[in-house]
């Protein structure tokens, strides 16, 4: 029997073959296998879209026409216990445009055993969590009559995130040249080597000791240990793919991320490919909403095929189009025609919106066939 | 320490905010302080506002100390006797104004029954919570707060005996209804506003049922018998003025009859009407394209070839004609100058409207639909004792809308017709329900206005019992006759060779962005070409140079803007709108090149 299977690899995909195989009885007869597999060929073959179908318009329209129907909310979730995260119509938007710099970027980091059943679950949020001087600060007191910075540190919290205070000196003395970095007990002492400084270079001094890095993982501003059904995982505001992948006691395989261009840089573009394919469908499925999933799966693939994740904008997928009159039908046209005829490009009316603007029949559809005659000698 | 804000801008602080504000309503009911100032004091920010800026809805109320009225009964026999006016009320501290934030601060009772220590002001009466339009729906209180909103808007749109004096007056787009009634079921608004001087609507036999769909989606079904009787019939008013203008150099408009060498000379049909003034006569049936006054205006440039060119006449045509869709029987003609001394023409043309499918009706309760279907009379349900209705209203529009002033309406106006009164439907003071079913009952009917009906085709009794009862309904403004379009063929735009937009341009109607995307998605390819069609052309283009080229009619030859006669020329059809694009690229200084292939 798997011989006869064999024989239809390749007509019918890898997994639905595995399927079939699971369900046919072992003693199946050669000829019934032979209907069988005919049949299930045929309907395959039905199921397919037909040449000349407009898949790219109904898609558009499958998911256009929901859109208009979500709420144009953030949604705030109240308390401390999840953080705020765009959704809606604004992610729809920032996915499709494929946004270098989303509003909220967030990971879901899973981890591995026994931390995921919630060990040092606390600790190891907090070694996540990016640290800047700020955040040990109780007081900041400027003396400008001998330019001097005292910074009163909250111990506690430099205690908590597993700080030393030599390292804080340290790293404030290294990113900070010219100055003299002392510490006593809680009061930590910043003074210029040179003799006069002006005034106002002090209080910039202060709002650049502020937001100097300590350590941490760099991006990761917010940390919460969450429990997701039965394991504990960590839920960040701000995403550092990257870095947090270095760390041993993470999964790297389930550890999620919602920036698209970091995952496709960390990960690779299937990779990107599946998680707009994933937010996008997040966001619908949580707005009430109804898409057949293959609709996003063909914008998520024209935003992945070239090889680099690119938005449907003018910059991004609009711009790979052939056409120069579909181009400058998007956006901007006198910036298309222009530059189209600076290096004297040539429109061979092969789509559909260049038809439609020279009232031709669309080669979609009843527009894709032409017949051909034998003149009669 | 609370914080004191003056139209939003920080005035100071006070220790005790009670005590500032008890000060100043004080001060404010002597008369101290202007009565359309408004405090009020929010207790969990600690801040007071005070408010004299402009567009505040403020609301008149009665003061209320100690738990007792400040109105007394002298107040009211000397505002009985005209002694006083309600404007000394207000200045005695009777009565004051309360913005939206100060009525924050208020208790209010509905009825001086109510009144308990705690109360701060009294209503004067509760229907004054609520606007004049809305006043006017009976039972009002017994509707959702939405459909009173729709109510009182619809009423506006109701057409009635806007003005007495209508006869003399050139209103833009005025109808009036033939045969207003007072309604049955009213309010005490409808007397204080002289509701029978200007009434709005009819009283009509309404039964709840739905027949053959003809009433879905709210639409109504209304006899033929009383559409004959004179149901909803009402005219049409729209005045046509043209005035004589005054060029410079001396050059004047002139209201005459046309002479046929003018400029744009319609046809002498088209005149027929005209009297020797060149205004048309009164009572003269017209219709689209007829003119109404005939006017000649000198020529708009004086260009030096007309100059010297006496014989012909170089005025031009701006008679005044009814425009595409419109009839009517010219009403009234008035001649007079406007403020510049210039001669002015006004004539008014009436159009009776007789109500047609498609037509908008209301009731009170903002239960709108169109007119979906004229049944005869005969073909109408009715009931055991043969009383046939007026109009079939869809029961389905009661649920979700829960308009139950509605329902108490239409058993108000059986009582009312039955008793020969007019029944008190004012919104909060009404008749009880209970005492209106009683009457009903007492005359012989189910107290919940059911009867036995009949069906109108088959004459078969219906299983239900149907609700019937007397209802005032309203023919609202929009008319299908004012607003009904279609076009096959028609004018098209000079620059563009599209159709026109628009009604009054008798446009095309629009296949947009959208719909076109449809049809890709349907891969109906030469549908959506068809359809694009409107300002498809053929045009010469040069092989050669690959640009639009033009026809040369005297040397019956295709020309191409660059070679001449020297190139090959084929005719290429496209839409015009894309020819358009190619010039205004040429425009940008590119050059747009079609490199053309046989198709074939």
């Amino acid at each position: 029997m798997e011989l006869d299977i064999k024989e239809y690899e390749g007509k019918l995909p890898p997994k639905m073959i595995e399927e079939i195989k699971g369900h046919l009885p072992a003693k199946t007869k050669k000829s019934d296998v032979k209907k069988i597999m005919e049949r299930i060929c045929e309907e395959y073959k039905s199921s397919q879209v037909e040449p000349g179908e407009s898949v790219g318009i109904i898609s558009a329209e499958s998911i256009g026409e929901p859109s208009t129907q979500m709420t144009l909310n953030t949604f705030h979730f109240a308390g401390v216990q999840e953080m705020n995260v765009t959704l809606g119509l604004p992610r729809i938007i920032e996915i499709m445009d494929a946004r270098k710099e989303i509003k909220t970027p967030m990971m879901q980091i899973y981890l591995k055993e026994p931390y995921c059943k919630g060990k040092d679950i606390k600790d190891l949020a907090q070694r996540i969590k990016e640290n800047k001087v700020r955040d040990f600060i109780k007081e900041i007191i400027v003396e400008l009559t001998d330019n001097k910075i005292d910074i009163k540190i909250d111990l506690q919290k430099l205690k908590s995130s597993e700080t030393k205070d030599v390292v804080l000196v340290k790293t404030l003395a290294k990113s900070l040249k010219g100055y003299n970095v002392k510490i006593e007990k809680d009061i930590l002492t910043i003074k210029s080597k040179a003799k006069s400084e002006n005034p106002s270079d002090v209080y910039k001094l202060k709002e650049k000791i502020k937001n100097i890095y300590i350590s941490g993982i760099k991006g990761v501003y917010q940390v919460l240990p969450v429990k997701r059904g039965e394991e504990f995982i960590i839920v960040t505001a701000g995403s550092n793919l990257k870095e947090i992948m270095k760390l041993d006691f993470v999964d790297k395989v389930r550890t999620l991320s919602n920036d698209l261009h970091e995952i496709n840089a960390v990960l690779g573009i299937e990779a990107a490919r599946a998680s707009i394919i994933n937010e996008t469908y997040k966001v619908i499925e949580n707005q009430g909403l109804n898409i057949d999933i293959r609709h996003i799966m063909l914008v998520a693939d024209t935003m992945c095929f070239s090889g680099a994740v690119k938005g449907i904008t003018r910059y991004g997928v609009v711009q790979q189009k052939s056409s120069i009159l579909a181009r400058a039908s998007f956006e901007t046209p006198i910036k298309h025609f222009i530059e189209a005829s600076l290096i004297g490009e040539v429109d061979e009316l092969n789509s559909v919106i260049e038809n439609v603007m020279l009232n031709q029949p669309i080669p979609t559809g009843t527009g894709m066939p032409e017949l051909y005659m034998k003149a009669s000698k | 320490m609370v914080e004191v804000f003056l139209n939003g801008k920080f005035l100071g602080e006070s220790d005790d905010g009670d005590k500032l504000v008890e000060n100043f309503l004080e001060e404010r009911r002597k008369g101290k302080v202007d009565s359309s100032i408004s405090i009020s004091f929010n207790k969990e920010s600690n801040q007071i506002f005070l408010e004299s800026s402009q567009g505040r809805t403020l609301r008149p109320l009665i003061v209320v100390k100690n738990g007792k009225s400040l109105l007394s009964e002298k107040h009211i026999e000397q505002l009985e006797k005209n002694e006083i006016q309600f404007s000394d009320l207000v200045s005695q501290g009777v009565i004051e104004y309360v913005d939206a934030s100060e009525e924050e601060n208020t208790l209010v009772a509905f009825y001086s029954e109510d009144l308990t220590g705690k109360h701060t002001h009294l209503e004067i009466l509760p229907l004054a919570m609520v606007g004049l339009c809305t006043s006017l729906v009976p039972f009002g209180n017994f509707n959702q707060s939405t459909r009173l909103n729709a109510g009182s808007k619809n009423q506006k749109q109701a057409l009635g005996m806007y003005a007495l004096n209508y006869l003399v007056r050139m209103d833009m787009d005025v109808n009036l209804l033939h045969t207003p009634q007072k309604p049955l079921v009213n309010t005490i608004m409808h007397e204080y506003s002289d509701y029978d001087k200007h009434p709005s609507g009819q009283n009509v036999v309404v039964a709840v049922l739905s027949y053959d769909g003809y009433n879905m989606e709210d639409a109504i079904i209304v006899n033929k018998g009383s559409i004959e009787r004179g149901f909803a019939r009402s005219t049409y008013y729209r005045p046509i003025i043209s005035e004589e203008l005054r060029y410079s150099g001396g050059l004047v408009d002139t209201i005459n009859i046309p002479d046929k060498d003018v400029k744009g000379y319609k046809s002498e049909i088209d005149y027929r009407f005209l009297e020797e003034d060149g205004i048309i006569h009164p009572e003269a049936a017209v219709a689209e394209g007829d003119v109404i006054i005939g006017k000649t205006s000198p020529p708009r440039f004086l260009s030096s070839l007309d100059e010297y060119n006496i014989t012909t006449s170089s005025r031009r045509e701006t008679s005044i004609s009814l425009k595409h869709g419109e009839r009517g029987v010219v009403d009234f003609i008035m001649i007079t100058e406007n403020e510049e001394g210039n001669k002015l023409v006004q004539v008014r043309v009436r159009d009776q409207r007789i109500p047609e499918i498609g037509d908008k009706f209301t009731s009170r309760h903002g239960q709108k639909g169109v007119m979906g279907l004229i049944v005869p009379s005969a073909d109408m349900p009715c009931s055991a004792s043969g009383v046939v209705p007026d109009l079939l209203f869809n029961p389905h529009g009661i649920p979700s809308r829960m308009t139950i002033a509605h329902l108490i309406e239409l058993i108000g106006g059986k009582v009312g017709s039955l008793g020969g009164r007019y029944v008190d439907g004012t919104a909060f003071n009404s008749e009880t329900e209970v005492d209106i079913r009683k009457e009903l009952l007492s005359y012989g009917f189910r107290e919940d206005g059911s009867e036995v009906f009949y069906n109108g085709i088959t004459g078969e009794k219906f299983t239900a019992r149907i609700m019937v009862g007397n209802m005032y309904y309203l023919k609202l403004k929009h008319m299908v006759a004012n607003k009904m379009h279609a076009r096959a063929r028609g004018p098209i735009q000079l620059l563009t060779r599209q159709p026109t937009e628009g009604r009054a341009k008798e446009g095309g109607l629009r296949l947009g962005e959208m719909e076109k995307d449809t049809f890709v998605a349907h891969g109906t390819s030469m549908l959506l070409k068809e359809r694009f069609d409107s300002d498809r052309v053929a045009v010469p283009v040069c092989m050669k140079s690959g640009l639009v080229g033009y026809y040369d009619a005297r040397k019956n030859k295709m020309m191409s803007p660059i070679y001449g006669e020297d190139s090959e020329m084929a005719y290429v059809e496209l839409s015009y709108a894309f020819k358009l694009l190619l010039d205004e690229l040429k425009s940008l200084g590119l050059c747009p090149r079609l490199k053309l292939e046989d198709k074939y």
